[in-house]
């Protein structure tokens, strides 16, 4: 294409001749330890930078820990209730996000199971209907039964499950993932 | 006088800065004469982006992209702050209508051969911003941080967490730890204004910069093929014989066409306001059905749809395919017939693809997949159901209510449309076929044998017996004769 390219004046390097430095080697000794500290620079900057974006992966605080739901007798037997818990590690700034539900299941005794919220299709908050024992997703349909497993709609696999223990009456959960296809919670 | 001085201080600056010298070329550059109005949509994408930026950047002096603030700071907006409630509908009315835009510029270019020789590049870098506006959709969604944006972070991150070994790693990254948290929106916020916006300017500048250098397709002629050894000099030699200076010639069009874009989001922005925010974001509570924007509706209709099968393979199979038969594009086809009257398999195929998102997008919003979640005790049962029915068939219509029947099943237009209407069911099954399908379900339907007692099974049979259409064949004769 010629048409019209924006042109500037700039000077042609081949006439400027070699320049008030007549020793090339020195030239080129100057311009390569010039890149190599330029390289040891950014290495020596760049390694804690990728650091600081890899942080989500480091292990440090950040494992699933036992957090309690509440104490056993707040979930009535024979039903499923609605559970909250606070995330193992959180920021000050999380707000309302710091919170998680989840579905409690008590069948008797200190016979638990406990429930994630989200559907495993694409993860929206599926809500528990005891008239007819079904978990159903709002978004694209999922139905579970009472013990979790799937009834009908798309999601791949029935509902995913905590972790539960119960320490002196108080209902645990092994928590701080969330919950998709390849990592239960 | 004036007109002096001006002149003075203009030749201060232009000695300075040689602004007529290298901006100059470019503004004037020749473009075919045959650019007519065919060639506005780049402009008006491009207008919308800088309105984006603009108005980005004043939300940006009062929004908080802190997760615990960000809703407290998008009702104060949306509220309180002078015009604040305009500019926010600017920025969405603007994101509309920059993807429309922007869709509209990439079939035009696609359906005039534009792409093709010696143009790859300027199509390649286009589907570049294609993606990174599609990107600036989805987190601009996600910083609107109410209900929708949560849970729709969460169907991203249960999209992304099924790429094979590296999915819940994906998931960490993005979110800024393993749950949806603090940093969550934080990182969201980063993607928004610096990062993707950034990426965006950059190509864009090479976008505009192939525009100059590579010139503006001409109108395309059935017949007149692209022949990669002689088109530059061909078009050289057309458009410095028949062209016309870009500025003042060709822009005309591109400022009425941005003239008018400017007008269409003013009024947009002032009659149908801002987008939410819809709900604060506390996942507790759970009473929400979770919807995507506009663009994104299609996708969620998709995603309703699939068979289980081949959803994973879709999720993440798709956009790599079709962003790869994109950038293949000229390459594949970079030469020969640019006119869409000899490019059948062109037209096909955005007719199909324009059929097939008018289409879901359409059932997007029906949704008829969702269940009704409040059908089964916010609806009535319609009264020429119950009108003259037995007590044993009235009971069935209280266990068909209070078993959530009707979250998936309509009555009278009624109710939820996951399951068939059940107007007419007894036309349709025999008794002992309904009790069967109602305990063991099957065809998508749960089986209510658990949850029903006998006595509520007769009673749902009883009653769905009497549901006949009102319109019913006498099977002896084949003749339709009206229920009374």
């Amino acid at each position: 294409m010629t048409v019209h390219l924006p042109q500037r004046d700039a000077p042609d390097l081949k006439q400027l001749g070699p320049g008030p430095d007549p020793q090339p080697s020195r030239r080129g000794v100057l311009f390569w330890a010039g890149a190599a500290l330029n390289g040891v620079a950014a290495v020596a900057i760049g390694i804690p930078v990728v650091g600081y974006l890899l942080a989500p992966f480091a292990s440090s605080g950040r494992k699933q820990s036992w957090v309690a739901l509440g104490h056993v007798d707040e979930f009535p037997e024979g039903h499923t209730t609605l559970g909250e818990y606070v995330n193992p590690f959180t920021t000050p700034w999380d707000g309302y996000t710091a919170n998680t539900p989840c579905w409690v299941k008590r069948d008797a005794g200190d016979a638990f199971t406990v429930f994630a919220i989200n559907c495993t299709h694409l993860g929206c908050p599926v809500r528990w209907f005891p008239e007819s024992s079904l978990f159903m997703c709002p978004c694209h349909g999922g139905v579970y039964y009472a013990d979790g497993s799937r009834a009908a709609g798309p999601p791949p696999r029935g509902l995913y499950t905590y972790e539960t223990r119960i320490r002196k009456g108080v209902l645990e959960v092994k928590a701080g993932r969330l919950p998709t296809l390849q990592q239960t919670p | 006088m004036i007109r002096a001085t001006t002149r003075s201080v203009y030749d201060w600056f232009e000695a300075r800065l040689g602004l007529e010298k290298t901006l100059g070329p470019s503004l004037t550059h020749a473009v075919p004469q045959s650019a007519k109005w065919w060639y506005v949509f780049g402009s008006m994408t491009m207008l919308l982006f800088m309105v984006q930026v603009m108005t980005g950047i004043c939300l940006s002096m009062v929004y908080v992209p802190s997760a615990d603030e960000a809703y407290a700071s998008l009702e104060y907006l949306t509220y309180d702050q002078q015009m604040g409630w305009f500019l926010r509908s600017l920025h969405v009315w603007g994101s509309h209508l920059m993807i429309a835009m922007m869709s509209i510029h990439m079939l035009q270019v696609f359906l005039f051969g534009a792409y093709k020789f010696p143009r790859e590049l300027t199509w390649i870098v286009g589907v570049l911003l294609f993606v990174c506006t599609l990107g600036m959709g989805f987190t601009g969604q996600v910083l609107r941080w109410d209900q929708d944006a949560y849970w729709g972070m969460g169907v991203g991150m249960a999209m992304a967490g099924r790429v094979p070994v590296i999915g819940p790693e994906i998931v960490h990254l993005v979110l800024g730890g393993p749950i949806i948290g603090g940093e969550s929106l934080s990182r969201f916020f980063a993607l928004h204004v610096f990062i993707i916006p950034g990426t965006l300017i950059a190509l864009l500048g090479v976008h505009l910069l192939l525009v100059v250098k590579c010139g503006i397709n001409e109108r395309p002629t059935p017949g007149v093929l692209v022949d990669k050894a002689t088109y530059r000099e061909t078009y050289d030699r057309e458009v410095h014989r028949r062209g016309m200076p870009f500025f003042p010639n060709a822009a005309g069009r591109d400022m009425i066409a941005c003239g008018l874009t400017l007008t269409v989001l003013f009024v947009c922005a002032m009659m149908f306001g801002p987008a939410g925010p819809n709900g604060r974001p506390d996942p507790m509570l759970i009473d929400t059905a979770p919807r995507p924007d506009f663009w994104f509706q299609s996708i969620f209709a998709v995603l309703a749809l699939l068979p289980p099968y081949m959803e994973t393979f879709l999720i993440l199979g798709f956009p790599l395919l079709a962003g790869a038969v994109l950038i293949l594009l000229p390459f594949l086809s970079g030469d020969g017939e640019k006119h869409w009257k000899r490019r059948p398999m062109a037209v096909l195929f955005v007719s199909v693809l324009l059929v097939s998102l008018g289409s879901l997008t359409w059932l997007a919003y029906q949704s008829p997949w969702s269940p009704v979640m409040d059908a089964w005790s916010a609806l009535p049962t319609p009264a020429q159901y119950v009108k003259g029915r037995s007590p044993l068939a009235l009971q069935g219509a209280i266990v068909v209510q209070n078993k959530q029947c009707r979250n998936c099943h309509a009555l009278d237009g009624q109710g939820g449309r996951r399951g068939p209407a059940l107007d007419g069911v007894a036309s349709r099954l025999n008794s002992d076929q309904i009790i069967r399908q109602v305990i063991q379900g099957g065809g998508n339907m749960p089986a209510y044998g658990q949850h029903l007692t006998p006595a509520e099974t007769t009673a749902v049979t009883a009653f769905l017996m009497t549901l006949h259409d009102q319109w019913e064949h006498e099977p002896a004769t084949g003749r339709r004769t009206p229920r009374d």
